[in-house]
């Protein structure tokens, strides 16, 4: 099983990648999901 | 949001069926061996990643034309996914040459060309960081990314076209070139994973897009209060 463990290295920091790309995704909609209710807050007519 | 989830959750099953499809199902090639097994998931990532770019370049003409902000959303979220992917091929790609080239990388046509490629997309992220009034953020990093895909035909082609490090083309290759059958299918069900995981990664990122309009707008309304 010569460089298995190179194989497993590719896809598992491949998946990695996909995962952390996710994270910032789910992070970004996280804060403006929060920028979007202070802002409808602020508002006089409580939009 | 339901819609979403269930496309996220058949992206995430497809990718798994296709990494055993890859390590399980495929037969051993027989110079290279085990490591050969990479070459599915790399070249899936690069598919899907040409893809995403060619839909950003698209979308750059169409917001050119058409200067309808939906079009330079799908262009940004379709850049961001297709860098993501590139970098998936620039991490891949030397994991699977070092045991087999004996080195991490060569500045061959097509690394070379797929490295430009991928600092084209970075600059093209950066370039929208730069510009804070909409339209023209939009308009310029339109004209730019219509720009950066010329770079797309030269990495397809760069393998065709010079003699490089890189391995020759097995899909569209010309005469001599090919792959046997169970690894062409392998090849393609997993090229067809990585594109339907860009698309739920492109559809999450241009969500984010409308999300930050309604940001702009709520912004504007309280302002003008």
């Amino acid at each position: 099983m010569k460089n298995l463990n190179s194989v497993f290295a590719a896809y598992l920091i491949g998946w990695g990648v996909f995962f952390l790309f996710y994270v910032t995704i789910a992070k970004r909609a996280h804060d403006l999901r929060v920028e979007i209710d202070r802002l409808k807050h602020s508002l006089p007519r409580g939009k | 949001m339901v819609k979403r989830m269930l496309l996220g959750a058949v992206a995430i099953a497809l990718v798994i069926a296709s990494a055993y499809a890859a390590l399980y199902v495929a037969p051993e090639e027989r110079t290279m061996g085990l490591i050969q097994r990479i070459f599915y998931f790399h070249v899936g990532s690069a598919w899907a990643g040409m893809d995403a770019f060619f839909v950003c370049f698209v979308c750059n003409l169409l917001y050119v034309w058409k200067r309808a902000p939906k079009y330079d959303w799908l262009a940004v979220s379709s850049a961001e996914v297709g860098l993501v992917l590139t970098t998936v091929v620039l991490i891949t790609g030397p994991i699977w040459a070092h045991p087999v080239w004996g080195i991490w990388w060569t500045w061959d046509a097509r690394l070379t060309s797929t490295f430009v490629l991928w600092l084209l997309y970075v600059s093209y992220l950066l370039l929208r960081t730069l510009i804070e009034e909409p339209e023209r953020r939009a308009l310029l990093s339109s004209l730019f990314g219509i720009f950066a895909f010329l770079d797309v035909p030269l990495v397809f082609g760069a393998i065709r076209w010079w003699r490089t490090q890189h391995p020759s083309p097995v899909i569209m290759g010309g005469p001599g070139s090919g792959l046997e059958h169970t690894m062409k299918l392998v090849l393609f069900f997993s090229a067809f994973a990585m594109h339907v995981l860009a698309l739920f990664l492109i559809v999450e990122r241009y969500v984010l897009e409308e999300m930050k309009n309604d940001v702009d707008i709520l912004q504007r309304e309280a302002e003008a209060q």
